[in-house]
């Protein structure tokens, strides 16, 4: 089981899921309304690791992150 | 100074003449020939009250602390403070400072340091207009790899 939080302004609570890599994650959140039309602007980071590919193995317990655009200042 | 001193985060507008006094009084005996302060300041325009931040700390924390390696690597150090929450016009978010022994070290690391922190921390901001939050999606830059999940 792994968490992926939605970080800012993405309106989605917490999910708790079953899979073992980025790909998986994937292609859930592409069904998922309220995040789909974040997911080509969203960086994501594994246990607060930024992660530049979907070729990642998932272990159980990791957090998953989904990072919108910034604008700190 | 530690990483956790250097890194400020507090709610509300920032009290920019103690952050700012304080940093001077602690470095103005460490020998840094240059110290560069960057602050700003919310400005009232497209009939906003004021800004709003989200923060998130762990990420936030990690580039901090890349950018305070890589000050060091040049005998320098950065500074930074950021609003929390709501900000109103006229009132500063975010400080942004460099302390170096060089001029020319301190006056391009303030200049790279607060660019890559428009683009790569991870804050978010809103406008806030008639008491909502509204996300400044235009203003906002996506952070380098990200739409490895579309």
């Amino acid at each position: 089981m792994v968490k992926v939080e939605f970080l800012g302004p993405i309106s989605n609570e917490a999910l708790n899921i079953d899979i073992s890599n980025l790909s998986e994650l994937s292609a859930i959140l592409q069904k998922n309304e309220n995040v789909s039309s974040w997911l080509e602007t969203c960086a994501v980071a594994i246990n607060d690791t930024m992660v530049s590919s979907k070729d990642h193995v998932l272990k159980d317990g990791d957090r998953i992150s989904l990072l919108p655009p910034v604008c700190g200042g | 100074m530690n990483n956790t001193n250097a890194l400020q985060l507090i709610d509300g507008d920032l009290p920019v003449q103690n952050i700012t006094n304080t940093w001077y009084e602690e470095f103005q005996n460490s020998n840094y020939g240059a110290i560069i302060t960057f602050v700003g300041i919310v400005r009232d325009e497209n009939n906003i009250e004021g800004l709003s931040f989200d923060i998130y700390e762990p990420i936030l924390t990690s580039w901090f602390n890349t950018w305070q390696e890589k000050a060091k690597k040049q005998n320098a150090l950065v500074l930074m403070a950021h609003s929390r929450g709501d900000v109103p016009n006229h009132k500063s978010s975010y400080i942004a400072a460099v302390c170096s022994p060089k001029r020319r070290v301190a006056l391009e690391l303030i200049d790279e340091f607060v660019e890559d922190f428009k683009k790569s921390a991870p804050i978010w901001k809103y406008d806030l207009l008639e008491g909502k939050r509204v996300y400044a999606k235009d203003r906002s830059t996506k952070i380098k790899g990200a739409g490895i999940l579309n």
